[in-house]
């Protein structure tokens, strides 16, 4: 009896000390080509460092935590009762083990922290850029401004409801290969170029993270914060928000597409004309429609066919694909009182937002589109107002 | 001899004059009485907390929304945080320090009896507080449990009474923690020196500091939420000239020396299991109490490695990395020390035991992910994903939990009088460590491919890891099962334990007092050498 625990005792203790160093190789070696276990292949020279950083200090820890638990699992087997062992109970004080085991620690981490420091002090310094964006987290995506170029957009997330689902029946279309990570206008950035960025947010705190480009920023509400990178090669870069910022925290994808500097100019010429910023007049974000779908005059069908897309890609995760929402964080358009009532009140708040609540400001949306979408909210969902809001309703209500 | 006198004492308390049945623990200012419903409260926390987990794991065994609805999933992953955190692991300590302090020092009792009761009775208010934030308008906080204002801001009235919930549970630990000074400082036995007190004591007192000097740092932070939600004031909103980000600062001035106050009781625990099962004293008593103070002292001034992504200039954020990465030699010096107790020892693995060992791994595998993340440009990539929840899990799980289940099966054949069954608590142990490391290791991974913490849903190629974590999950669940099924049996029908249980525990609980303990001990201080 006594043997045959000893025995299972032996196994178990083994086993322990077999996986922990197999895991610990598994974070250094890609053994298995679908499962990442590392960071994602750094995309500039900051990126390059971090790796290089953690690869060292991993292999510092992985050395360190054999040597110390193999002092300890020695022990187990050597010193126990069942073989005998008698404790050597005056063994329990000294001076110079104890001073040995403080200094050495202190040295190993010295010698950790030099070249941390070196990669901190390059990280900080986003003096000279070649270029700089202004990134501006919401609830829920991002908006870039190339102030310099007068042009700026918004960046949300494509991926169709239908392939994330519905808690209850999950989802109904088979996901992408890119899922959550799409977006629908990407940050697009010249090769080999020093680009600043500067982070700040409309609203709640937001975190601009893209692993392989070595960034990870807070965009604060009221505050600039200021990070540069340098794209090594050209290519496609995802990340996602990274601090909690509400129900769709998860949904706000961040894709940067850095292209050559002759892509990258053929690419300015285009967006200086799509998105421009110079006539915009309001305080309000740009609108990105010319002047003649403002006066343009809906058909009861056109706006509802329209809206009806635009509540899919907008509205939908808050206010449900049936309009009954989730009371009370996020109220019925079905039977809403704003919603049958007059519409200037509902065209307030979807250009202006409703402080204190999750309903933000979708004063980014077009004349056309915001009018689309009251359209339809207000002809759905068992509501039947009858009246079509035209784009110049929503242009008037602008000023 | 002294055991046979304590037990002719327990007879003769005609005096008391104590209600029975439920009266008994409300009134009771008994500090055994209060240790075990603190110990009840924080197991029944424990299980609640533990389905939280395992609700967010369901959601997370595959991409795309399955169960839960985005806003609560976020109240999930915020409320499993507290819970864990102020109802499970806070008072289970608590709860320990009652039973064993006044018992190791020679103590009739706490110093503060009557408080001693409060403390334990306004918990029960917080938590139903806590509870009840499900069923109001607008639904539990979702902003996860660092309560980060605006997004905190935006939430509905759970909000404000998961901070009054929070005021309780703060003052709670204030007045356990005056109470524990009071008693450690003013009520020890003559001959129990300072130098003499167990280290679990030594650990509890360091604590207890910690907790009166933070407590109140939280209280005012959330006080200054709460003013910006209903009474006009800016603390943090830009617009009004406030600052968000000196939220965080504030926060994270306790919540730093929170994670101590977390583990430093179980570091307690464990300096006493190792040397009772390894037969042969603490190795360096004395330079673990200084350890354990260095800890303490560092905690307070490491604060800002939590917030390495908010744009703090490059000289604060060098600061806050060497002040975060020399903690590594106090904690060092204590692993190698607990190492150097079992080194020509004369061991035996019990569950106790296995539960230290374990510990001693898996809670130096988290501090060293720790460290990996205090090396700033790391934590830049690391910041806010899987990583950081695979690291606080390894330091919190197998450092502050299986201290205390370690502590639990010591301590049952003293608490109770019954020994449990050693082969279910040997199925406990193993299934947990396996199962822990099953459900957290693959983390790290997802954390370094870039996954983000507090989503519900995710790209593909995190698919694989999360699924395997999610059945980690559900086996550590199932083995916390086997604990409470072993402790409720050793409760109703345990073998009779031996009054000195383990041949080398040698604190005055085993020593100087039979199993079960009586239910008034040392009302004459014991005769120390």
């Amino acid at each position: 009896m006594q043997k045959k625990n000893d025995f299972f005792r032996r196994l178990a203790a083994g086993a322990v000390n077999l996986v922990s160093v197999a895991c610990l190789s598994m974070i250094s070696f890609r053994v298995l080509a679908s499962y990442d276990v590392n960071i994602p292949q750094p995309a500039s020279p900051i990126a390059e460092q971090i790796y290089g950083l953690h690869m060292y200090i991993l292999w510092v820890c992985a050395t360190i935590f054999v040597v110390v638990f193999g002092f300890m699992f020695y022990s187990i087997f050597k010193f126990r009762k069942s073989n005998g062992a008698k404790p050597d109970v005056n063994f329990h004080e000294s001076t110079l083990i104890e001073i040995i085991w403080t200094i050495i620690p202190f040295v190993i981490l010295i010698a950790m922290a030099v070249p941390a420091t070196k990669t901190i002090l390059d990280m900080k310094d986003t003096s000279s850029p070649d270029m700089t964006v202004k990134v501006t987290g919401f609830q829920w995506g991002w908006r870039y401004d190339y102030s310099a170029e007068d042009f700026g957009f918004y960046s949300n997330l494509t991926t169709p409801w239908s392939q994330i689902g519905q808690p209850g029946t999950g989802p109904l279309e088979k996901q992408g290969d890119d899922y959550l990570l799409e977006v629908d206008h990407p940050l697009v950035v010249p090769v080999s170029k020093r680009i600043r960025l500067l982070v700040t947010s409309n609203d709640v705190i937001h975190g601009w993270y893209v692993p392989q480009l070595g960034i990870n920023q807070y965009g604060i509400p009221g505050f600039i914060k200021d990070v540069w990178f340098k794209a090594d090669r050209t290519g496609t870069y995802k990340g996602q928000c990274s601090q909690i910022c509400g129900k769709l925290h998860g949904y706000m994808p961040i894709t940067v597409v850095v292209k050559s500097e002759a892509e990258y100019a053929k690419w300015l010429v285009e967006s200086k004309t799509k998105w421009s910023t110079k006539v915009s007049v309001s305080a309000a974000p740009a609108v990105s429609t010319p002047a003649e779908e403002d006066n343009k005059v809906f058909t009861m069908v056109d706006a509802r066919e329209k809206g009806e897309k635009l509540y899919a890609a907008n509205c939908v995760a808050c206010h449900q694909p049936n309009g009954k929402g989730m009371p009370p964080a996020f109220p019925s358009l079905a039977g809403s009182k704003i919603v049958l009532g007059p519409s200037d009140q509902q065209i307030n708040i979807v250009l202006n937002g409703k402080p204190g609540t999750a309903m933000q400001s979708f004063a980014r949306l077009s004349n056309s589109e915001i009018a689309a979408l009251i359209t339809f909210t207000k002809n759905s969902f068992g509501n039947s107002v009858g009246k079509v809001i035209q784009p110049a309703d929503i242009k008037a209500a602008r000023k | 001899m002294t055991i046979a006198t304590a037990h002719d004492h327990t007879h003769d308390h005609s005096h008391d004059h104590a209600p029975g049945g439920l009266m008994r623990y409300f009134t009771t200012t008994n500090h055994k009485d209060i240790g075990t419903m603190y110990l009840w409260f924080a197991f029944t926390m424990f299980f609640i907390g533990g389905a939280m987990a395992l609700a967010i794991r369901a959601e997370l065994f595959q991409p795309g929304l399955q169960y839960l609805q985005p806003e609560f999933f976020n109240s999930l992953t915020t409320v499993h945080a507290l819970v864990m955190i102020f109802g499970a692991v806070m008072p289970a300590f608590v709860g320990f320090a009652n039973w064993l302090i006044p018992m190791q020092i020679g103590a009739a009792d706490m110093a503060f009896p009557r408080m001693n009761n409060w403390s334990f009775w306004i918990l029960i208010p917080a938590a139903i507080l806590l509870f009840a934030t499900f069923f109001v308008p607008g639904g539990a906080a979702a902003s996860g449990w660092t309560l980060y204002p605006p997004l905190v801001i935006q939430g509905g009235i759970g909000v404000d009474m998961s901070i009054l919930a929070l005021h309780l549970m703060g003052a709670s630990s204030i007045m356990g923690s005056i109470n524990i000074i009071t008693t450690l400082l003013n009520l020890r036995a003559p001959g129990m020196t300072l130098m003499k007190m167990p280290l679990f004591c030594w650990t509890w007192l360091i604590t207890a500091y910690l907790l009166i000097a933070t407590m109140p740092v939280l209280a005012g932070a959330i006080t200054m939420l709460l003013t910006d939600r209903h009474f006009g004031t800016s603390f943090f909103n830009a617009a009004g000239g406030g600052d968000p980000t000196m939220f965080m600062h504030i926060f994270w001035f306790f919540g730093h020396p929170e994670v101590y106050i977390l583990i430093l009781p179980a570091f307690g625990i464990v300096s006493s299991i190792i040397p009772a099962f390894a037969r042969k004293p603490l190795f360096g008593y004395a330079s673990m109490v200084y350890a354990t103070g260095s800890i303490a002292i560092l905690s307070f001034i490491v604060w800002g490695h939590h917030m390495f992504t908010v744009g703090m200039p490059a000289a604060g954020q060098l600061f806050f990395m060497y002040a975060t990465m020399l903690i590594a030699v106090p904690t060092g010096v204590k692993i190698f020390n607990w190492i150097a107790t079992m080194w020509r020892g004369s061991l035996t693995f019990e569950t106790p035991m296995l539960f230290c060992i374990g510990f001693l791994c898996m809670f130096t595998l988290g501090g060293f992910s720790g460290l990996v993340l205090a090396i700033v440009a790391v934590d830049i990539t690391l910041h806010n994903t899987y990583y950081v929840v695979a690291h606080f899990h390894y330091v919190l799980f197998p450092g502050a939990i299986w201290g205390l289940t370690a502590a639990v099966y010591f301590y049952l054949p003293k608490f109770t009088g019954k020994m449990y069954n050693e082969t279910l608590g040997k199925w406990h142990f193993w299934i947990s460590a396996i199962a822990f490391n099953v459900t957290f290791f693959p983390q790290h991974f997802l954390g370094l491919a870039g996954m983000p913490r507090r989503i519900p849903d995710y790209a593909l190629q995190y698919a694989e890891w999360n699924a395997i974590s999610t059945i980690g999950a559900f086996a550590l669940g199932f083995s916390q099962l086997i604990f409470l099924y072993n402790v409720v049996t050793t409760i109703r029908s345990g073998e009779k334990a031996k009054d000195r249980q383990w041949e080398g525990a040698d604190s005055l609980e085993w020593t100087h007092l039979p199993s079960p303990v009586p239910y008034h001990t040392f009302e004459t201080p014991p005769l120390l050498k």
